[in-house]
């Protein structure tokens, strides 16, 4: 309804302004599973309640005790006693009338035991405080089924998150210091053009001193590669020269005096980046040397099609460039002079993404798939975003936890600076093993200095990662937070935790791959790959 | 620094611990429960071998977070209700929360406090409202005030001050504010009369969170360079020169409104009364109703004439959301981000008011645009920091500069800042008020000041001039130092 739409536009505005309708959209339609609602979890659904997921489902087989009270939000006194996925659902739901809540009253284990297809429906899953054994499980049979899976963990002062997803693409990353596409080094044919109808020498001096920077550059690039053999400005060296080239190019008063001309001020300081070479990014060419970029199927997603589409612009129509981004940064100039120059890149922009929908009507046609699939707007922002596009893949956990293929490497290195937060991702596979071991975690009985703890990390064979200087200060730190969770390290694995999640969701911006640790008692954080 | 901090919290704790606010007592029926404080606990009543190298693990602690520590929150947005929520149940119960603003319903996606039947009524209330009915036994205490309305009584009980805040000046003022707090004897800073301030910021993705002991470590000020001045386009561009959507809307907003004071007001005989000063973003208007922001029909009639401006020009983008973007200075914001902050802030109050752990030393960046990004460093003290150096500041001009070229360095250089400076100083025994802009009679009196030159004007050199500006609570001292 037009009213409700209205009033969810200036709700979400703050948020539509960084994700866009496509973006809400998207997370309206996501259903997210929690699994435990410790405050860790109800914290990290908090963030996805409040900017408007569609729906979520808390399946948690515990009841509420007064400890769980105590650093949760979204659990009351009168709760105590009863389950704990019931009584958190109902505060959370409380946040957002938009949003529709559900709860299971089962643990993960049972369901796994039997309905393991019941994790199926979700568009990600977020595990918080899972015993390895039941970590290993869900990780297995989200794995099959291509279901984004979150592992989120407070213990003490110490945030952990691991995310496993086969393959993950973004188009749009939003990059936050993206370099202007401007072909200064190779110019197009209309861009040749364009830059031909100005004559610097004959221009009145309003003209001259608000043409923009780039066709100034453009100019005095061409004069200096007719004297220099066709050589671009290529060291410092020469890069002054052609900077004082350009400024020799200032127009002057009738006593020789300089005078004021930004534009030409601007073209000076952006010299350095006007002539990188106009080149496909690494990341990209990586990209096109995939698998799933050279062998497209019927049942290739929408991503490997365009970008397959994307290279084959490239060798052909593109001359061994992407498809001209079209956009073109603000800067001195008359807006006639401004908008012809936009003109200029965004028509041939629309050129360029036309011969890629070309390329990817005939593979849609080759795999026997209708033009219509891939629409003309995705193919359009595909283009426009080609240089960002990325895509993640993360390590199963079963690989992970696999002593046959366990990341030594990463470790070893890691360990090789004391204050890395690699300690803390040991001690907390080691606190895993010992819950598997006594079924409690190390420092909640009485005596809270656990000896065993140590025995823990020798059985995960600790010995291979030089252990033996950190585990003394780790362990004893560990046993120190007897599985305690404070409620502000939880709230900062909620906040972090929600944003990868909106990020798995919307596919905009890029999630990390793939261990997250944060340490509360330094406010440091490390992102491991394991 | 930290042994000082350390020790500095131990006598307040002594201090104190006999005063009993009347709401503060733990009653075992109504507000406790088995295992309640279980998760605080630990980290109270056991050492560890990261923790403090003095702290003494013992009981006394959680009753002192409970009863004894007060806490002040800034702001009761994004940050704030992220803050109340975090503090009260890291055990706070006595906190005070000041805000000015009343709840909108653009708050609502990250404000969680709120609901859409508060909307209109003031932040401070409802929050502490929801709080106090949420986490038994907790009492906060709401202001819904400017931070400039409270005095330095009301900020002097607080043991620690969180800041959530949406804007620079407001943190400086609070910052000159606890500066001025402090008390020196025989030129030694009295550690009992220092009040850690920790302030949180947020846009978008990204954040920050910051341990200023006032007197000891970098100030606000300190900092200013990391906060570059808003940058506004150029008045040329907007008004002849358009190129982006943006620029239209301002022309509409700075140049068109006034013009035609659309929504009442009377329009002056055919003159267009608008004073233009680049450094202001709005034009002082002196008739017509003041454009609102809030006020869907201001944004549309700006909308509407921003588009046939961008037609004029050819120029494309013009949208509403854009339109009230600009209007508002609108900064994109979500709830991840101000969790984040937030929870990073009240970990360090906790880490302050327990002694448990070593604090922030002492600036913590966040990121995460693309994975998660965090990047923690000391900020340095700025030794001629015009806040927290006590050293008058010098001011390097020649006898034969004009009065505006002081002005314009005062709110132009980076480490200044200011937003419209008053500046006053004694000339032949008497107090001079050179120049202020916040009256409007004062203003017009004044004028001709600035274009004298400041041997005209009667000022010698190593003069001490004194400006107050809305940056600061306190009159700041300039030293004028003559060049030749």
């Amino acid at each position: 309804m037009a009213a409700t739409n209205a009033s969810k536009e200036q709700k979400y505005d703050r948020q539509l302004r960084l994700w866009g309708d496509h973006g809400q959209e998207a997370l309206e339609n996501a259903h997210v599973c929690l699994i435990n609602a410790t405050a860790t979890g109800t914290e990290i659904l908090k963030n996805l309640v409040l900017p408007g997921i569609g729906a979520f489902t808390i399946v948690d087989g515990h009841t509420v005790s007064g400890e769980d009270v105590g650093n949760n939000f979204f659990l009351s006194n009168n709760n105590i006693g009863k389950n704990r996925a019931q009584a958190a659902t109902e505060l959370l739901q409380e946040l957002n009338s938009d949003v529709s809540g559900n709860y299971v009253e089962e643990s993960p284990d049972k369901l796994l035991d039997n309905d393991p297809e019941f994790f199926h429906r979700f568009t990600v899953v977020i595990g918080v405080h899972l015993p390895e054994s039941t970590c290993l499980r869900l990780g297995s049979v989200l794995w099959s089924a291509s279901v984004p899976f979150l592992v989120c963990k407070t213990y003490g002062l110490i945030g952990y998150m691991r995310l496993v997803v086969q393959e993950h693409t973004v188009i749009e990353s939003h990059p936050d210091n993206a370099l202007e596409d401007l072909r200064l080094d190779q110019p197009f044919a209309e861009f040749k053009n364009h830059i031909q109808s100005y004559d610097l020498d004959s221009m009145a001096k309003k003209d001259h001193s608000h043409t923009p920077w780039v066709i100034v550059v453009a100019k005095y690039l061409a004069k200096w590669l007719s004297e220099h053999n066709s050589q671009p400005p290529k060291n410092y060296k020469e890069k002054e020269a052609f900077r004082q080239f350009i400024r020799e190019g200032i127009l002057k008063n009738e006593n020789g005096v300089p005078e004021d001309e930004e534009n030409f001020e601007e073209a000076i300081k952006n010299v350095n980046t006007a002539l990188n070479p106009t080149k496909v990014p690494n990341s990209v060419e990586d990209l096109f040397n995939s698998e799933q970029c050279n062998n497209i199927t019927s049942q290739s997603l929408s991503f490997w099609v365009m970008l397959r589409a994307v290279k084959d612009f490239v060798h052909k129509e593109g001359n061994g460039s992407l498809p001209v981004r079209g956009t073109i940064p603000d800067m001195i100039a008359d807006s006639q002079k401004f908008i012809n120059l936009q003109n200029v890149y965004r028509e041939k922009a629309m050129q360029d993404a036309a011969a890629v929908s070309k390329h990817v009507e005939c593979l849609l046609q080759s795999v026997g798939k209708p033009p219509e699939s891939i629409s003309e707007k995705d193919i359009k922002l595909f283009c426009k975003n080609a240089s960002f596009l990325r895509v993640v893949r993360c390590r199963s956990l079963a690989e992970e936890y696999s002593v046959d293929s366990v990341n030594k490497d990463e470790i070893t290195s890691c360990m090789d600076n004391p204050d890395s937060e690699m300690v803390f991702y040991l001690m907390l596979r080691a606190v895993d093993r010992f819950y598997q071991q006594h079924s409690r975690y190390p420092g909640t009985a009485k005596v809270y200095t656990d000896l065993s703890l140590k025995n823990s990390l020798n059985q995960m064979g600790a010995e291979p990662y030089q252990l033996v200087p950190f585990i003394g200060k780790g362990s004893n730190s560990t046993c120190r937070y007897g599985a305690a969770e404070p409620h502000t390290v939880a709230a900062f694995l909620g906040g972090s935790a929600a944003q990868e999640a909106i990020k798995i969701i919307s596919h905009q911006f890029v999630p990390f791959s793939n261990t997250f640790i944060y340490n509360a008692m330094s406010q440091t954080s490390a992102t491991l790959q394991l | 620094m930290n042994l000082l901090l350390f020790s500095l919290f131990r006598e307040k704790k002594r201090r104190r611990v006999v005063e009993l606010t009347e709401k503060m007592v733990v009653d075992g029926g109504t507000c406790e429960w088995e295992g309640r404080w279980n998760h605080v606990k630990k980290f109270l009543e056991r050492s560890g071998p990261f923790t403090h190298p003095d702290f003494e693990p013992s009981t006394e602690s959680l009753q002192f977070m409970l009863e004894t520590c007060k806490i002040l929150v800034i702001g009761a947005g994004g940050l704030g209700c992220e803050l109340l929520k975090d503090l009260a149940l890291s055990s706070f119960r006595n906190i005070h929360v000041v805000d000015m603003d009343t709840i909108d319903v653009s708050n609502l996606n990250r404000q969680f406090l709120f609901r859409p039947k508060d909307i209109g009524r003031p932040k401070a209330d409802v929050a502490a409202d929801f709080i106090n009915s949420r986490i038994p036994g907790c009492c906060v205490v709401p202001h819904f005030k400017k931070i400039q309305d409270l005095d330095e009584t009301f900020y002097r009980q607080f043991h620690i001050i969180v800041c959530g805040l949406d804007s620079i000046v407001a943190r400086r003022w609070m910052n000159g504010m606890l500066l001025s707090l402090l008390v020196y004897e025989d030129g030694v800073l009295d550690p009992g009369s220092i009040i850690p301030l920790i302030d949180g910021g947020t846009e978008g993705f990204k954040g920050n969170a910051r341990v200023i002991l006032p007197g000891m470590t970098a100030c606000i000020d300190c900092t200013l360079e990391l906060y570059p001045p808003q940058v506004n386009f150029p008045m040329c561009t907007i008004a002849s020169m358009p190129r982006l959507p943006e620029h239209c809307i301002e022309y509409v907003r700075m140049l068109l409104w006034p013009k035609e004071t659309p929504f009442g007001g009377r329009k002056s005989l055919g003159l267009i009364i608008i004073k233009f000063d680049m450094r202001l973003t709005r034009p002082l208007l002196t008739n017509g109703v003041v454009l609102d922001g809030d006020d869907p029909e201001h944004i549309q009639w700006v909308y509407q004439r921003s588009l046939e401006r961008a037609a004029e020009f050819n120029i494309t983008g013009v949208t509403y959301r854009l339109t009230q973007g600009v209007v508002k200075r609108i900064i994109p914001a979500v709830a991840s981000t101000n969790a984040v902050i937030a929870a990073a802030c009240a970990t360090e109050v906790f880490k302050i008011a327990s002694s448990a752990y070593i604090s922030l030393n002492n600036y913590m960046v966040f990121n995460d645009v693309d994975g998660l990004y965090t990047y923690t460093f000391e900020a340095e003290r700025k030794e001629n920091c015009s806040a927290c150096s006590q050293v008058p500041v010098d001011l390097h001009f020649s006898p034969s500069s004009k009065l505006q070229e002081v002005l314009d360095y005062l709110t132009e250089s980076a480490s200044l800042q200011m937003k419209s400076p008053a500046i006053t100083a004694s000339v032949e025994g008497k107090n001079k008020t050179l120049y202020l802009q916040s009256v409007a009679s004062i203003e017009q009196r004044t004028r001709p000041n600035l274009s004298k030159t400041l041997k005209e004007l009667g000022l010698t050199d190593r003069q001490e001039l004194a400006v107050a500006d809305v940056t600061t609570p306190q009159t700041m001292l300039f030293r004028l130092s003559f060049t030749s």
